[in-house]
């Protein structure tokens, strides 16, 4: 018996370029959970991150329906589709700088139950809001690659196709994002409790 | 709170989120077949999470599809069974309960097309009427361009809408079938007509002294004794009678 590997990414590529509408609804859902954190955490607002992520998958269609089948084929879904999703959020951070402020409340969402206390999960939450809210302060390129490399978990090659730059750049914008935001966390009063 | 290394990556990886509901369900339209009314034949309709978003008569779902798909540029699938109480809206002509998805209409396209719905099943309004229940009495032709471009016909009624002397008017399907849904919604046209040859636009009783659009249900009820004939809403003022609260021929008059 020949063990074979599941190459999903691959085999999905494939079938979407036989079938788009039949086979679009497995790229949103192989893929929605890394798009929507992108969302999420570049923009800091679940309500927006909703709406973001919905918009990069119907501008991924809409590219899609124009792609012919070979480049379809050719695709690396995953770091296409949040390059759709960070272009997306940068046209709405501009036609939101030329309109007036609204409501700016940073909303996160409750994590998955998972067994653990009410009081548990509030300081969770807590810590996840505050981490939040430092990520927000970062530097754009420097937010951009932790949130792609240790939040929603690409490897280095896809964070490098993502930021268009080669992986050793990558990799110094992640831990230089880091060490800024380690020095953040230090100097926040609340940290010092 | 100091961190390691370790710990604040944990942290960061906790940050990683899930969609509140999946996102296919806001993306996809769905197409499905329907009988509809017998003057229109089969129907075809689109809709998606939010609601009906188009309705077109026929019986070829691909086409249909193809069509709905460069409307909205979303993905399409079809489906066996249109949404919860449509079946039963296309039968009695009472759709107003239903969800319609008009994003990417006009604010004054979504006015127009919400009051509409409004105009109960065997029964007609002016345009201007349409207009001035909105609050543009002046935008008319606006109102019949709207209707004009109805993307859910037969459940949203653009049917009912007609012109102001009581004739049918424009129907993007042709005044023939425009005639024939309000004919079997029990409309008498050929009354409505009559009247309107006579000059006589609005019915009044002289036992309640209220004015009516002829089409009203309230005005069908005045029995023939009783029925009083006027040109305008003014006149009918003018003679002591008050507009009826059904048919609301009150905002047109204040708009004219």
């Amino acid at each position: 018996m020949v063990a074979t590997i599941a190459l999903p990414d691959e085999s999905l590529t494939w079938r979407l370029s036989r079938d788009l509408d039949a086979e679009f609804a497995d790229v949103v859902s192989s893929f929605e959970a890394a798009v929507y954190t992108t969302a999420l955490r570049m923009s800091g607002r679940a309500d927006d991150a909703e709406d973001l992520a919905a918009e990069t998958f119907l501008r991924a269609y809409a590219a899609l329906r124009q792609y012919d089948p070979a480049r379809i084929v050719e695709l690396q879904l995953r770091p296409w589709l949040i390059t759709i999703c960070l272009n997306a959020w940068r046209n709405q951070v501009r036609t939101a700088a030329r309109r007036p402020a609204r409501d700016t409340r940073t909303f996160v969402p409750e994590p998955a139950a998972t067994g653990e206390s009410p009081e548990e999960a509030a300081e969770r939450n807590d810590e996840a809001d505050q981490l939040a809210g430092w990520l927000q302060r970062l530097a754009d390129k420097q937010r951009t690659a932790i949130v792609l490399r240790h939040v929603v978990g690409l490897p280095y090659a896809e964070v490098a196709l993502v930021l268009r730059c080669p992986e050793g750049t990558a990799k110094s914008h992640v831990s230089r994002g880091l060490t800024q935001l380690r020095a953040l966390m230090s100097h926040d009063p609340e940290v010092l409790r | 709170m100091t961190m390691s290394p370790d710990l604040l990556l944990d942290q960061l990886r906790g940050l990683a989120a899930t969609p509140p509901s999946p996102l296919a369900e806001r993306l996809y339209t769905s197409v499905v077949g329907v009988e509809g009314p017998s003057s229109v034949g089969a129907l075809l309709i689109a809709f998606t999470d939010q609601g009906i978003s188009y309705v077109q008569p026929g019986a070829d779902a691909d086409q249909f599809a193809d069509e709905v798909r460069d409307r909205f540029g979303r993905p399409i699938r079809v489906v066996k069974r249109p949404p919860g109480g449509v079946i039963e809206a296309l039968r009695s002509g009472r759709a107003r309960q239903l969800d319609y998805d008009l994003r990417g209409l006009t604010e004054f396209e979504q006015a127009v097309l919400r009051k509409t719905l409004e105009i109960p099943r065997g029964e007609t309004r002016p345009y201007g009427w349409v207009a001035a229940e909105i609050g543009k009495g002046r935008a008319v032709r606006a109102v019949g361009t709207a209707l004009g471009h109805n993307p859910v016909p037969f459940l949203i009624p653009c049917h009912r809408v007609v012109r102001s002397d009581g004739t049918e008017g424009h129907y993007g399907f042709g005044t023939a079938m425009k005639r024939d849904l309000l004919t079997a919604e029990q409309v008498n046209l050929d009354e409505i007509h009559d009247l309107a040859a006579r000059g006589v636009l609005y019915l009044g009783s002289d036992t309640t002294n209220i004015v009516c659009y002829p089409s009203c249900h309230q005005a069908r009820r005045i029995s023939p004794d009783h029925r009083v004939g006027f040109r305008s809403v003014a006149a009918a003022v003018a003679a002591g009678y008050r507009p009826c609260g059904h048919c609301r021929p009150t905002a047109l008059a204040a708009s004219a």
